[in-house]
């Protein structure tokens, strides 16, 4: 198989990849703020929860995390496996990556100085209008170093649907690697990964740049 | 006899096990500028915060204007008006804090004009150009687009005053406006002071800055210990206090 073959058979995969890519962050970035709010909670039984949930998630392999949202309805229920593994591999990486989310809005959060709440409570804001209007967009700025990380590491990690076999780009990739026993569809694979990541950097870069109007 | 903006009544505010405020009972007339001075410790702060909602009192009774917003009933426990009308009083004062507390992520005039526009539902167009009068009379009129970040600790004090300005207080709050001020910015925030003093805005100052309280103050207040310990005309507290511990505390702050 030409170079140019596999290049080709390998982007019709990169749909997928894409697909996973876009709709993780679509469910997870305002799933973790859910999930900081549970985690604040002043309710104990709620915060203690959500922590032990949090700690699983981040505790445990998300290929694992993978394999359990995909086949464990298998097994524990005997559902059928459905054949588009689209919305088992966005639903675990959504809730793997909320989980991050969560703890990294959880630091920005503590972060706000216990001042602006006073000062906007005694200008009369409720705690809706407060959190809304004065705590988020201080928090958005002071985490969005953070969240270009795990935005990069996801890039990389949609790889992990092979282990679903979930026809994208990389499983693709291995597949042609196997049958035509050659190492140069890992060799495009870590070029497309590589150029994905330059224009996260670049999107993540100019936003970054535009809440640099104060600090 | 001219009307009474704040009513504070045997106030009891305790943290725990410890008692900060101990039968605290203050009330300022339309008009009136009150300075509280005191050791660190004495209870200056809390006094405020208690008086703005920030900590609740364990009992004791607050009135602004006519309405009773927190008061203790036969058993003893004290009952805070509901969350709306609480809002309503809110609008009666303003405070000034001794870290500015700006929103660093709007300009100076969104600062000024955020509150009464989604608070208060004011007209924007009005209450910007109220804004932009307030800027002018703190002299920051040049200042209007700038962020919060971009100011000296004088200038935001400034506008920090203005901010409270612009939702029409009936009284004025401030702790310690100036302590976190370089010695020669302290000029400028007191000045302001001084100037809405003058134009007979009712205020509450806790201050360190005797010779600036002496001046102000229609009234001084010392506390100590939770309590008020004296207090009066500023001439006689400051010239000719009656209590020993006042003279000590004079004392050792004039040594500082
Ligand atoms: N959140 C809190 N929890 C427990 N104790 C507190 C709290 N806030 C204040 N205190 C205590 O209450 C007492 C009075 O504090 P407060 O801040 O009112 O003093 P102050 O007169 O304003 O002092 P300073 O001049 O240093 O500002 C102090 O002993 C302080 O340790
Ligand atoms: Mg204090």
């Amino acid at each position: 198989m030409s170079l140019l073959t596999m290049i080709i058979k390998m982007s019709e995969g990169l749909s997928r990849t894409c697909a996973i890519f876009f709709l993780t962050l679509i469910f997870s970035l305002p799933l973790g703020m859910v999930v900081t709010l549970l985690r604040r909670s002043k309710n104990k039984i709620i915060s203690s929860i959500t922590r032990a949930v949090i700690s699983v998630i981040r505790g445990t392999p998300l290929m694992l995390q993978l394999l359990a949202i995909t086949y464990g309805p298998y097994y524990l229920v005997g559902l059928t496996v459905s054949r588009n593994k689209l919305v088992p591999v966005v639903v675990a990486f959504s809730i793997n990556y909320a989980a991050y989310f969560a703890e990294i809005y959880r630091g920005g959060i503590d972060s706000i100085s216990k001042g602006q709440y006073e000062a906007a409570d005694v200008l009369g804001y409720t705690k809706t209008q407060t959190f809304l209007r004065i705590i988020l967009p201080q928090v958005i700025k002071r985490v969005l170093p953070s969240i270009t990380n795990e935005v990069v590491t996801l890039v990389k990690d949609t790889s992990l649907a092979f282990t679903v076999s979930y026809q994208e780009m990389f499983t693709i990739g291995k597949e042609i690697a196997n049958s035509q026993t050659s190492f140069t569809p890992f060799l495009v694979a870590g070029v497309f990964y590589f150029v994905f990541n330059a224009l996260v950097d670049f999107v993540m870069g100019k936003i970054e740049k535009k809440l640099n109007y104060y600090h | 006899m001219s009307k009474k903006i704040l009513q504070m009544k045997n106030i009891i505010k305790s943290y725990s096990d410890t008692e900060v405020l101990k039968d605290i009972s203050l009330s300022v007339e339309e008009g009136e500028v009150v300075s509280i001075i005191g050791p660190s410790g004495s209870g200056k702060s809390t006094l405020l915060r208690c008086a703005t909602f920030l900590e609740k009192i364990n009992g004791g009774l607050i009135q602004y204007l006519d309405t009773v917003a927190a008061h203790t009933n036969e058993e003893g426990k004290v009952v805070y008006v509901n969350r709306n009308q609480l809002t309503h009083v809110k609008s009666y004062f303003g405070l000034v804090f001794q870290q500015f507390n700006l929103f660093p992520h709007f300009s100076v005039l969104k600062n000024l004009t955020h509150a009464p526009i989604l608070v208060q539902k004011r007209d924007s167009k009005e209450v910007e150009q109220e804004a932009r009068e307030l800027l002018k009379k703190t002299g920051l009129e040049d200042k209007a687009d700038a962020y919060p970040c971009q100011l000296s600790g004088g200038q935001q004090q400034r506008v920090a005053i203005a901010r409270a300005l612009n939702l029409n207080p009936d009284i004025l709050f401030f702790d310690e406006p100036t302590s976190a001020l370089d010695p020669e910015l302290t000029g400028e925030v007191l000045k302001i002071i001084k100037e809405l003093a003058d134009e007979k805005m009712t205020m509450v100052i806790v201050t360190h800055e005797m010779s600036f309280a002496r001046a102000v103050s229609k009234r001084v207040i010392f506390m100590d210990g939770g309590f008020i310990v004296e207090e009066g005309d500023p001439e006689q507290v400051f010239g000719d206090p009656s209590q020993e511990r006042t003279k000590q505390f004079l004392k050792n702050y004039n040594q500082v």
